[in-house]
């Protein structure tokens, strides 16, 4: 839903490292912005032509900080235009669009431990984490692994920042994460999370599963952009409109572009929150979401219209 | 009675966790035969890694521990009765790491208090294994008084404590492992329907 937009002004932009650039957001018009707990992500509506882009950013200052909030953006190796943008026309002044924050990576304030694995860009959501469990005075450690030197943000200040409880990987240097030792015999009560690229992600959740972790302990944020396909139509059954959707296009992203105010949350097939009753379809459904178990989606009559599309001719949603 | 209540737990059963490193089954009664069918769903290699706490003094004890040591497991600890038990589960839960796996089975009271042990050492209780085997008599908490009354097997019950005729909810809480029972007849002193045996 559009609602809950916050107009903010691009304070600082900052290249941190190659293809990563920093943003800070103050309010326009309030004197400070919405509280939001580590892990919280916020969606930047970013214009480009004649569409929106709204794409999720986790947010990385101080939840004890509301002055501002902080974002770090990578360039997307094949951007859909909204990484590409910040990267090349965004500049310090620039007024933008972005919503209340929403947590769907919290920190389990039960647990006794906390485990953190970033990976690349992954770091971000762990920087306002980690300000959060100092704050709380919860142990801690982070893993972090990247590319490089060059291509990793934020190593040399988190190092400084919180010493020991901090191990940098480079892959460059035959760095690997210790993940069997990491997991082996940790004490009742440790939780661990991960976020970085879907193979790390998958190999986080097999390690510890293979550890003998029950799921519960496990926590990863796992955002993916809508991916392309073929056009195909969108029907709305209640509405009776019809919508194209465009090969970059998502469904959400057509529907809003054609003045429908859809339901969404995190735009990245983890929330659950655009799940869409299908009614009819002429052609195969691509679930690209982390939402749906396998169950509903060979099912085939729910689709979240955020990051899924159709591989043919008509879709008819309940909408 | 009270419409379906979210806070009322259920217990799907003991399933193998084929994963874990070690296994921890804390049972009593009639829970060992919810064990003895959990062992036609596994291997003898899941009873070479499991440890068992076994309280004799649930209900209808019948020689069990000998049927439990034929599994092999690692360690079977025999127990007289609730507090040893969960003694020694306190004991066992301070040392044990995240590959161990923590099963429950016998009454509802008794996995309450499982179930508040596993909390208090961070387990999730979505984490325990659970199975319901023999009475479903029930612990009571008075909301008056407070006063915990226990193997509770009629509705209304009058409360241990302070008397007061109290109806059980499904009304559930975890941290108490415990019922919510909240006094019947306010309006009317003396109004309370007989006791029925629901919870046998």
């Amino acid at each position: 839903m559009t609602t809950n937009q916050i107009r903010v002004r691009v304070a600082e932009v900052e290249t941190v490292a190659a293809q990563i650039r920093r943003l800070k957001l103050v309010p326009i018009g309030m004197s400070g912005l919405p509280d939001f707990s580590g892990g919280a992500h916020t969606i930047l509506s970013i214009p480009d032509g004649e569409r929106t882009l709204r794409n999720p950013y986790s947010l990385m200052s101080s939840p004890y900080d509301t002055s501002s909030y902080e974002v770090s953006v990578l360039k997307a190796a094949e951007s859909r235009g909204g990484s590409a943008f910040i990267h090349d026309k965004i500049r310090e002044g620039l007024p933008i669009t972005i919503s209340a924050p929403v947590n769907l990576f919290p920190v389990d304030r039960r647990a006794r431990r906390h485990i953190l694995i970033a990976g690349g860009i992954g770091i971000t959501p762990f920087m306002s984490i980690m300000r959060q469990l100092e704050h709380d005075d919860v142990p801690f450690e982070l893993h972090y692994g990247m590319r490089s030197q060059e291509r990793g943000a934020y190593w040399r200040q988190l190092r400084e920042t919180y010493g020991h409880r901090v191990h940098i990987y480079f892959e460059d240097q035959g760095q690997t994460i210790p993940l069997k030792t990491l997991l082996d015999g940790q004490p009742l009560g440790t939780h661990v999370y991960v976020c970085g690229p879907s193979t790390m992600i998958d190999w986080v959740l097999n390690g510890a599963r293979d550890a003998g972790w029950p799921a519960e302990n496990v926590h990863y944020e796992r955002f993916s952009a809508p991916p392309p396909g073929t056009s195909f139509t969108v029907e709305l059954a209640r509405s009776g409109k019809t919508v194209p959707v465009g090969p970059h296009q998502s469904m959400l992203e057509a529907l809003e572009a054609a003045g429908i105010d859809a339901p969404y949350l995190c735009r990245g097939g983890a929330c659950g929150q655009c799940e869409t009753r299908i009614v009819s379809c002429a052609g195969a459904i691509q679930h690209n979401d982390h939402y749906l178990s396998d169950a509903e989606k060979a099912a085939g009559d729910k689709i979240m219209i955020c990051v899924s599309r159709v591989d043919g001719s008509t879709v008819t949603l309940d909408l | 009675m009270a419409a379906a209540m979210l806070s009322r737990p259920v217990y799907p059963g003991l399933v193998p966790d084929m994963h874990a490193k070690h296994n921890l089954i804390v049972t009593e009664g009639e829970g060992a035969e919810a064990v003895l069918d959990l062992a036609t769903k596994t291997s003898a290699e899941f009873f070479a890694r499991t440890t068992i706490l076994y309280c004799t003094a649930g209900s209808a004890a019948k020689d069990h521990e000998t049927a439990l040591a034929k599994l092999n497991p690692k360690h079977l600890w025999v127990l007289p009765s609730l507090p040893t038990v969960m003694f020694r589960l306190k004991g066992v839960l301070a040392t044990a790491d995240m590959g161990t796996r923590l099963y429950a089975a016998g009454t509802e009271p008794f996995i309450g208090s499982v179930i508040q042990e596993a909390l208090a050492a961070g387990i999730d209780f979505k984490s325990v294994v659970t199975e319901h085997r023999g009475s479903a008599k029930r612990r009571v908490q008075c909301v008056h008084c407070k006063g915990m009354t226990e193997n509770v097997t009629t509705n209304p019950v009058a409360c241990s404590h302070c008397g007061i005729n109290l109806f059980v909810r499904d009304h559930y809480s975890r941290r108490l492992g415990a019922f919510q029972g909240v006094i019947i007849d306010a309006e009317e002193p003396g109004s309370a329907p007989p006791p029925e045996e629901i919870y046998r």
